[in-house]
């Protein structure tokens, strides 16, 4: 399990419930995916009730972070190959 | 944490919530017995907080064997290193579910969705995917949970 602490992320929402994070993403982000609960992105796998958004905005990569205690946080993270990877998933 | 190896057997995994409703430990406890005097080998896997509120509570490994990190735990079943015949998530906020559903995703465990707290009717609206629902209005006095726990004797499957 990767470390979030050690990742220069943003937040963009937190203490959110998992829908809120959903429609969050679908409803700012132009580019978004939908994944499955156990996706990783960089080396955190997610969690959440399928499909699970993921949003894209340039090189930033905007996804869900979910904590027993703290609901639902939505991450921002920089970073340029991660989020082609994730884009080349869409076709 | 330390534990044992896992045997042969029917496996468990308890997948812990926050531990700030007081019911939890109580109820993982009970549970564990319940799996062990079944048979079953019990996993329990949770955050820091929740995974040392059992291992105080039973020094001497009288109930609990393996206890894992959830993070651990749910890497683990994604990468296809380990899975488990039963799966027991402990809801009562909207983290529980997510990690329930994500549990269903995962795993080919059976999956029981345990659901209490003063709220839990709003967590239990939220579980619309397959699981078998243990539910009671229950955060300080664990029986109406034990109550309905015991009516389903998921041990006994």
């Amino acid at each position: 399990m990767g470390c979030v602490e050690s990742m220069n992320y943003e937040i963009v929402l937190r203490d959110a419930s998992f829908k809120e994070s959903r429609d969050y993403i679908k409803a700012n982000f132009k580019e978004f995916i939908d994944v499955q609960p156990g996706f990783k992105v960089f080396d955190i796998y997610v969690i959440g009730l399928p499909p699970i958004a993921i949003g894209l905005d340039g090189d930033f990569v905007i996804f869900p972070y979910t904590k027993p205690c703290h609901g639902t946080f939505l991450l921002r993270v920089e970073d340029a190959e991660e989020a082609a990877r994730l884009r080349a998933l869409k076709k | 944490m330390a534990g044992e190896p896992t045997t042969n057997s029917v496996t468990a995994l308890l997948v812990l919530g926050c531990p700030q409703v007081p019911v939890q430990t109580s109820i993982a406890l009970y549970l564990i017995n319940r799996l062990k005097k079944a048979g079953i080998t019990p996993v329990v896997a949770g955050n820091k907080a929740a995974n040392i509120l059992l291992v105080v509570a039973d020094p001497d490994r009288h109930y609990l064997g393996e206890v894992m990190d959830l993070d651990r735990a749910v890497a683990q079943i994604t990468d296809k290193k380990r899975d488990f015949d039963l799966c027991f998530v402990f809801i009562h906020n909207d983290a529980g579910v997510s990690y329930a559903a994500t549990m269903g995703a995962i795993s080919k465990a059976k999956l029981f969705t345990l659901v209490y707290g003063e709220h839990y009717e709003d967590q239990v609206k939220k579980i619309e995917f397959p699981s078998t629902m243990i539910a009671a209005k229950a955060v300080h006095n664990p029986l109406p949970l034990k109550k309905a726990l015991d009516e389903v004797a998921p041990w006994a499957v």
